[in-house]
């Protein structure tokens, strides 16, 4: 692990890899802790296997893939909720068919294009080491916007993700907050594309938020932990990765599984000695 | 005098099956209205029609002079089953405090979609709703830690919060002891003094002693006063022998 530290400080993609996954750390950390509590990973995941169609879509006509997955993420999200809120019982034939409808067109639409095949691996399974510099300047701009958002209406977004009903009584505009929140997760999946890709999204948005709940019991320090913890997650996941030459994207998570399963098993001896 | 609640000629079904048929019922204000039936007889579609989560097939239903919708930011309501997981990271004192997130009288619906925060004065209504369902030592507590009684007293609190003119519980004691039970019937007794109250309840015995008036849902609506009741009447609704409990009537 030395050698990637005394690597850092010589090779500036690996400086803006560790940027690239403390930024998505922010994301997922601040967005993980709703996703958690309001047991909602299966539509997160539709909404992340929708995103490579957009891309898919984006690379074919030219156009920057990063903002086909915006357009893609951000539109599945909006449908997905849209249904989930006016037609409850075929919510998971949807999430199922968007998660395979998304990846059918990107992988049928990046096919016809010579050459991409490649990225195509790296936008399944991520690749941070190939994160170009002026996306950073996208990430930060995602996190001040999830930030900003979260900050100023926590407390609508807590009463709909707490109880939808009790909301709706009080007269509160259910619907818009609930896309509201998906819209800030399909922001979050995007925000994680080269940390991890697509198919590994889930782990990062559910892991570290799930390892601060069984620590704290409030939303906000739940955000403050998952974000500490994805930090240091992609950052030791990116060192050991690096000299054995592996993939960082699976390393991470994998380090997040670990970490879960501990804590997990800590926090069972904790509640039965 | 005009009704709080007007429901009018009510007819409500889920798909094929008809679950309230040509309800009439008015409801005036500070009535203490206990409304019994069967399962399945209508009991928690009656309360929907009137919190507007539910739409009539056919009928007029009028809350407080307008809609349903429109006025049920003025009600409170302690639903049968929580709308939440018990191991959701919330206190107490949070989960009351969601009772003012909404639209407050006066102003506008719009108001709602700007940034909320908890106010001094927000705090001292929720200490206040915490101190009228005798909760104020949970306060801190994490909500999956309460008991079936303390929990009810919570939502209580989380539907008196924002004062609203009409409280409406479904079996609010459904999962709590008999000592609990009579705890929180005499805290709905003492809040009827300033509010109209419509209970749910399976128990028409218990219920009977408390309310000013039954309401007898089995499809079709029949109202009493709490002296009629009978066993020949509880026969009617239930469809099968019951044993009568002998009881005092509050005054």
């Amino acid at each position: 692990m030395s050698e990637f530290f005394t690597a850092l400080f010589q090779y500036q993609f690996l400086q803006t890899a560790l940027l690239a996954g403390l930024l998505a750390s922010v994301g997922c950390g601040v967005m993980g802790p709703y996703v958690v509590v309001k047991r909602i990973a299966f539509l997160a995941g539709g909404i992340a296997h929708s995103v490579l169609g957009g891309m898919g879509v984006a690379l074919y006509f030219g156009a920057d893939p990063l903002i086909g997955a915006l357009v893609a993420a951000v539109l599945a999200a909006l449908l997905i909720g849209w249904v989930r809120l006016h037609w409850r019982t075929s919510e998971d034939t949807l999430i199922g068919a968007l998660w395979a409808i998304g990846m059918a067109i990107g992988i049928l639409f990046i096919s016809r294009i010579p050459g991409y095949q490649a990225d195509l691996v790296s936008y399944l399974f991520g690749n941070i080491l190939l994160v170009p510099e002026r996306e950073l300047w996208f990430m930060a701009g995602l996190d001040a916007l999830l930030l900003a958002i979260v900050a100023l209406w926590h407390r609508q977004i807590l009463a709909v993700v707490f109880d939808e009903e009790q909301a709706r009584l009080r007269g509160l505009p259910v619907t818009f907050f609930y896309l509201l929140l998906l819209v800030l997760i399909a922001l979050t999946v995007v925000l994680l594309i080269h940390v991890v890709g697509l198919i590994l999204v889930l782990a990062l948005l559910t892991l570290p938020a799930a390892i601060a709940g069984q620590y704290v019991h409030s939303i906000p320090r739940m955000m403050v932990i998952a974000t500490l913890l994805s930090g240091l997650l992609s950052t030791l996941g990116l060192a050991m990765s690096y000299a054995p030459n592996l993939p960082p994207g699976p390393a991470i998570v994998l380090l997040a599984a670990l970490a879960y399963l501990i804590s997990s098993l800590l926090s069972r001896r904790r509640r039965w000695p | 005098m005009n009704p709080v609640i007007r429901m009018e000629q009510v007819n409500f079904s889920y798909g094929e099956e008809p679950v309230l048929e040509a309800v009439d019922l008015s409801i005036f204000e500070r009535e203490f209205l206990g409304i019994v039936g069967p399962n399945a007889g209508g009991k928690s579609t009656l309360l929907k029609l009137i919190l507007g989560l539910l739409e009539p097939d056919s009928g007029r239903i009028e809350v407080l002079g307008t809609t349903p919708k429109a006025a049920r930011h003025q009600l409170g309501y302690v639903a049968q089953h929580p709308g939440f997981a018990r191991d959701f990271p919330i206190t107490v004192q949070q989960v009351v405090e969601l009772g003012l997130v909404g639209r407050r009288p006066g102003r506008s619906p719009l108001a709602t979609l700007l940034p909320m925060r908890v106010t001094p004065d927000d705090r001292a209504r929720v200490q206040q709703a915490l101190e009228e369902v005798e909760a104020t030592g949970l306060a801190h507590r994490q909500i999956g830690s309460l008991s079936g009684g303390q929990l009810q007293r919570v939502l209580l609190a989380r539907a008196l919060v924002a004062n609203p003119r009409i409280l409406l519980l479904d079996e609010p004691t459904a999962n709590v002891d008999q000592r609990a039970e009579s705890e929180i019937f005499d805290l709905l007794k003492q809040l009827n003094e300033r509010m109209t109250i419509l209970v749910v309840s399976h128990d028409i015995a218990f219920v009977s002693s408390y309310v000013t008036r039954v309401a007898c849902i089995n499809r079709t609506l029949v109202c009493h006063p709490t002296a009629d009741i009978d066993a020949e009447l509880i026969h009617e609704l239930y469809g099968d022998k019951v044993r009568m409990v002998a009881h005092q009537h509050h005054t």
